[in-house]
Parts: C-alpha cells; structure tokens; sequence
C-alpha cells in the first residue's frame, strides 16, 4: 500500500515537472525595491493575459540589479537610478550592447511633522538643511526647534536622486539621520516635532506634512500631487529605469511594450506612481 | 564474516562524521580567507570613481590634492586654489553633465566625438577649471596621441590603513571621492555595546540569582520559559517595537529633538543580551556544588552570605562568560540597531546622539554598492573589523573558562 502511495507520488510530480519544463524560459527581473512593486503588479496582469508567458520578479535593490545584469542572471535590471560609469564601462568592456527604457515617474515629497509651522521652502534652502548648514527651523521661518534631517540609507537611488537633485551634488551632511526604509522615515518625522524628511510621493501619509518647493529662488512654491508632476511643475521628479541587453530584446520586448501600453500606465498610476503619458 | 562487517559499518561511520568536521571546518577557513581578500583590496584601491580622472590646467602648481581638501572643494566648500596651497585663482568646478553649459551638440558631435577635445578646449579656456570626467574621454593614450592635449591629471593616493581606521567621515558614495573613514562606525558599534552590557548585566544577573537560588520551583516554572521566549523574538520586531514605543519615550523623558539615540539602540541591544546573560549565569550558579552550598550553611552563613561569598565566586567565570558573550551578541545585531539608532555617521561624544554601527551599515548599504567597486570592498573591510572584534571576545570567553577550570581542579 504504501509503495504504491509512493508510486503515485513519483508519477505526479514527474507529470508536474514535465508541465514546467515545458513552458518557455521565464523573465528575470531583478533591482531597485521602489520599482519592485509596479514590476510586480505588471507582470501579475501580463500573466494573466499570456498563461504561457512566465516572470519572476525580485527586489534587493538598484546596485542589486545592476550588478546581476553585469553577471547575465537577470534579463531586465529596473533601477531608480541612472546607471553609473563604471557599470556602462564594465558593460561595454564585456561587448554588452544594453538598453534603456524609462518605464514611470516618481516624484519625491519633502515632509515635515504636521505640527511644524513651516508649509514651503525653497531648493537653497533644502540644500542647506541637507548639507547642515541650516541648523534652526527659526532660520527659515519656523519656530525655535532644532532641524532633525532624516535621510535614506547611501545605498538607495532616493538617496542619489535627492543629492544630484535637490543639494546640487554637495555632499550630505554627517549629522543626517539614515533610515533603511521610507516606512521608518514616515514613523520617525510623524513623531519627531524639528524632523524633516523625503519619501516617494506613493507613500504619503496624512499623519506627516507634505511641503511646497520652489525651484526659482521663492517665486512660485508647487505642492507635490500627481497632477503637478504630471505637468512638470513639481521639480522634484526622478525616471524610473528598465535595462535590457539588446541580445535580450526578443524575450522581454513583449512585456516592455506591455508596460508602456496604456494599459500598463493604467497599473502605473494604480499603484501610486507617476505614469508617463 | 558477521563481526567484520560490523567492523567495516563502524568504520564507515567513522569515516563520514571525520569528513563532516573537516568538510564544515574547511568551509569556515575559505569563508575567513573570502572576507580578508575582499576587505584587504580595499587598500589597493583609490577612493575616485572607478573609471574617472580628475583633470587640471597645466599651469596649476598643484599635483596631488587629498581627499579632504577634494571633497571640499566639490562641496564648494573651499572656492579659491589659494586655501589649499595653490595660486590665487577661483576654482571652477566642471562634471562631465554640464558639458551642455559650455559647447553646443553640434560642437560635441553627434556620437560625443569630440568630447574629449571639447573638454581639453574647456580646460584650456578657464585656468582655475577641475574637471571630473570619465577616463573614456581623457586616458594616458589619449594624452601621448595628442600633444595638443594640456591638461594634468591628478594622482589620487590608494586608500591606506590610516585613512580607513581614523577618518572621520563615512561617506561611501560621495562625489568624485568617496570617504571611508570607519572611526565613527567602529566607536558607534563599541559605544552602543558597552552601554547595552552595562544595562543588561545588572539586570540579567539579578533575574538569574533571583531565579535560581531565591525563587521557588513554582516561580521558576512560570519565569524561565518566559525568557526563552524572548529570545524567540525575531530582532526586526523588536527593532519595530522600539521605533514605535521607546524612541518617543526617550525622546519625551530627556526633552531631546530627537529620539534616535546610542541610548534607545542600547536598551532595545540589552533585551535581546538578556537571555543569553541570564541562561548562561543561571547554568553557571546551578553548577555549584550541593556540598559547597551545604558547608557554607554549616559553618552558620546565612543564604545571602553564602550566596555573596561561595555561590557568586564559584560561578564568576561562567558568569563572566555570559556577559562576554552578551557582548557579543549585541556587536553583531543588525536589524533593531538599523531602525532605532538614528544610522547618522558622527562620532559619539554623549549616550543621547544618534549613532551608527558597522552591522548596520553593512546591511543597508551592500544591497546597492557595484559590485567589486571600492564602496563593496569597504564594506568586506568593516566586516573584517566586525569578525575581529567577535574573534577576540569569543577568545576572552575561552580565556576565563579555561581559567575557571584551573582554579577549581
């Protein structure tokens, strides 16, 4: 009885591997943990359409995909950043002819704790807090508190964004606060009365305070909102990155397509980022 | 026939479990040797951005700049050559995307051919110009096939042992040179440690002499299980607890800006050290001989005098074990010190600053860094910071338990 239990075992799942090997080759997609959550919608709703089609998604961040897309073990890098010289060197070095497709938008909110008098600065300004040069929120029209600058962790493409974007490349200053995640930041500057913070515009919170940025020295302040980084008057707005070999384009130009579809900016906004169009 | 085979069965099983200890100890060696090659390329490796150059005017008096002074003058923190010992002259900063400030597309061409005169063109035109650009433009074969060519690339030195234990700025991912000093990350982790012992040790003793000589068995029943279960707390939920409850509640007692401090991350530490110190001081007060206990009542000691003068003494090595160990535990930790340490680079001068420690950033940071860059390889350097330290508690354990023995044989 129970040799034939095995059997039947044995048979079932030989069956059951002879099924998956059959199907084609799956789609790798690996980076950036801010990409993470449309490339898994994406895929989920492009399976759906394709049943014979199969993507397998993994986050661990940009440096993450971009180095598996120098070893060949992933086929598409997503990335939150551009990628850097030394990896297009190293690309090129190998005779890897890649691609790049910006596939969303993502804006960056600056956020304040709801009790700080403060609603607008201006990018010098930012600069300035972000660097350490601007202590005291007395400084820019707040009460008498100290300023506790809350940033991501070195590693993450928010981090770069906000640096090249925001401090005109200067450097952070080292008595920033480093949060692993956009969670914590939310947690931390709700709770903290001098804190302020950046997070991606799809993780705000009512219980923190989104400010206005000026870009033109303190003439117009634009609050962030989908709208207004649609428009372009929100300035503080970052593409987000597909990679692909081009020996790859055959594979995963199909899911690529689906993803710029309008079907799949549809996705893009449903999941709470900025889509291009 | 019956009895040989026997013989040979043992001696096969005696052949496996010999080759799974060499098997796991070889496995251990290679993974040492790993970490040590990685972190010492560090030291081969220059802080520039791999595959750039830092370019001057010819007529720069300057050859070598150190990182310092770099990274200042790119944070426009320093504007005239003249404050590090150049001519007198503005400092005009130039990245290889503000390219389009100064030549047209046409001028560059259509595929950036003439990107690398352009640059020389630029370099040429304003004496006071650095330029940051890839080494594809501007290469030693470049400049030896065109003697037009006069700009001067400067030296940036490898990264010595010095700059790595004593710098003081952690700055991994800085432009054009990034800054490695792990002073304030090796004196953050011993900082926050330190204070977790400090925490623990009185408590985790005290709950282990309460438990194992004062309460009764029924209470003892009821408490040890307890404290399995708190080591059984995954550290990320600890971590979370103490973001959510004791950074406010630090933030609030002290009146402190901020509530990320080398404080919450050592209370948060000395909860997870607490299981270890109070299992390991329990065992070792249990260990005591009934026959010492019972000589101690006969001479007409009472329990407190026996247990502060025979019990304590007798146990003092497994529990200084314990707290060594506790120590350690605390060092390696990432997560909960991840999320309620404040992760802010700064060399600790008070308990109520943020910190940040070398697991923690490893954690954080290895996820993004290119591969083989100098940022990854700093990283395995910290590690190998990191294993020494564990190493050398992990022999202080062996030193007082084999000290222990000696005394009692």
């Amino acid at each position: 009885m129970k040799k034939i239990k095995i059997l039947v075992l044995f048979v079932v799942s030989s069956i059951f591997c002879a099924f998956t090997f059959q199907n084609p080759e799956p789609i790798k997609i690996k980076g950036s943990d801010t990409v993470l959550p449309i490339s898994q919608k994406e895929a989920e709703t492009y399976m759906k359409k394709n049943p014979t089609s199969k993507i397998t998604v993994i986050g661990g961040g940009s440096g993450v995909g971009i180095a598996a897309f120098l070893d060949g073990t992933t086929d598409i890098a997503m990335s939150s950043r551009k990628i850097k010289i030394a990896e297009k060197i190293k690309l090129q070095e190998a005779g890897k002819a890649f691609k790049e497709v910006t596939i969303a938008n993502d804006a960056l909110s600056v956020i304040v704790n709801p009790k700080n008098k403060v609603s607008q600065l201006t990018r010098e300004q930012l600069e300035g807090i972000f660097t350490g040069k601007i202590k005291n929120w007395k400084e820019v029209g707040g009460d008498d508190e100290k300023i506790i600058a809350y940033s991501r962790e070195s590693s993450s493409g928010t981090f770069e964004f906000f640096k090249e974007h925001v401090m005109s490349n200067k450097n952070y200053a080292s008595t920033v606060l480093m949060l692993p995640a956009t969670g914590t930041i939310v947690q931390s500057v709700s709770q903290t009365k001098g804190a302020i913070g950046y997070i991606g515009l799809a993780y705000m919170e009512s219980n923190v305070k989104a400010l206005s940025v000026s870009y033109d020295k303190g003439k117009s302040f634009v609050a962030p909102s989908v709208e207004t980084a649609k428009s372009k008057k929100y300035p503080i707005v970052r593409p987000l990155y597909y990679y692909y070999l081009n020996a790859d384009a055959k594979k995963v130009k199909p899911f690529i397509d689906y993803v710029l579809s309008s079907e799949g900016q549809n996705i893009i906004s449903k999941v709470g980022y900025i889509a291009l169009k | 026939m019956n009895y040989n085979s026997k013989k040979i069965f043992e001696r096969i099983i005696e052949l496996i479990l010999q080759a799974s200890s060499w098997f796991t100890t070889l496995i251990i060696l290679l993974i040492i040797l790993f970490l040590f090659k990685e972190g010492f390329s560090l030291f081969h490796k220059s802080s520039l951005e791999e595959g750039s150059v830092l370019v001057l005017n010819k007529t720069n008096i300057l050859d070598k700049i150190n990182d310092t002074d770099l990274k200042n003058i790119f944070d426009q923190n320093i504007s005239n050559w003249s404050e590090i010992g150049g001519q007198d002259l503005a400092i005009n900063l130039f990245r290889i995307d503000d390219i389009s400030n100064y030549f047209s597309d046409e001028e560059l061409g259509d595929t950036l051919q003439n990107m690398s005169y352009c640059i020389g063109k630029l370099l040429d035109s304003i004496p006071g110009t650095i330029a940051f650009v890839p080494t594809s433009y501007i290469n030693p074969d470049y400049i030896n096939n065109h003697p037009e060519f006069t700009g001067k690339i400067i030296d940036v030195a490898n990264i010595t042992p010095i700059d790595f234990f004593l710098g003081k700025e952690w700055l991994p991912t800085a432009h054009p040179v990034a800054q490695m000093g792990a002073l304030p990350l090796i004196l953050g982790t011993l900082w926050v440690s330190l204070l977790a012992i400090l925490i623990a040790l009185p408590l985790g003793l005290s709950v282990a002499i309460y438990m194992s000589e004062i309460a009764n068995p029924k209470i003892r029943i009821f408490i040890k299980p307890m404290i399995e279960l708190l080591s059984g707390i995954p550290s990320v939920v600890l971590g979370f607890f103490g973001l959510v409850v004791i950074v406010p509640f630090i933030e609030n007692v002290f009146k402190l800006p901020v509530g990320e401090t080398a404080l919450t991350g050592s209370i948060v530490l000395s909860i997870m050290a607490l299981p270890t110190i109070i299992t390991l001081t329990d065992d070792a007060i249990r260990n005591t001989p009934k026959t010492m206990k019972e000589s101690s009542f006969a001479l007409g000691a009472n329990h407190w005098q026996t247990i502060q003068k025979v019990i304590l003494p007798y146990a003092f090595s497994g529990i200084s074990a314990a707290a060594i160990l506790g120590i350690g535990r605390a060092v390696g930790e990432t997560m909960a010190v991840l999320m309620v340490t404040g992760n802010a680079a700064v060399i600790p001068h008070s308990i109520l600053e943020p910190i940040r420690t070398i697991p923690a950033t490893i954690a954080a940071e290895l996820g993004e860094a290119p591969q083989n860059g100098v940022h990854y390889t700093a990283l395995f350097a910290l590690a190998c910071v990191l294993f020494a330290m564990t190493f050398i508690i992990n022999l202080l354990v062996n030193f007082v338990g084999s000290k222990n023995k000696k005394s009692h044989i």
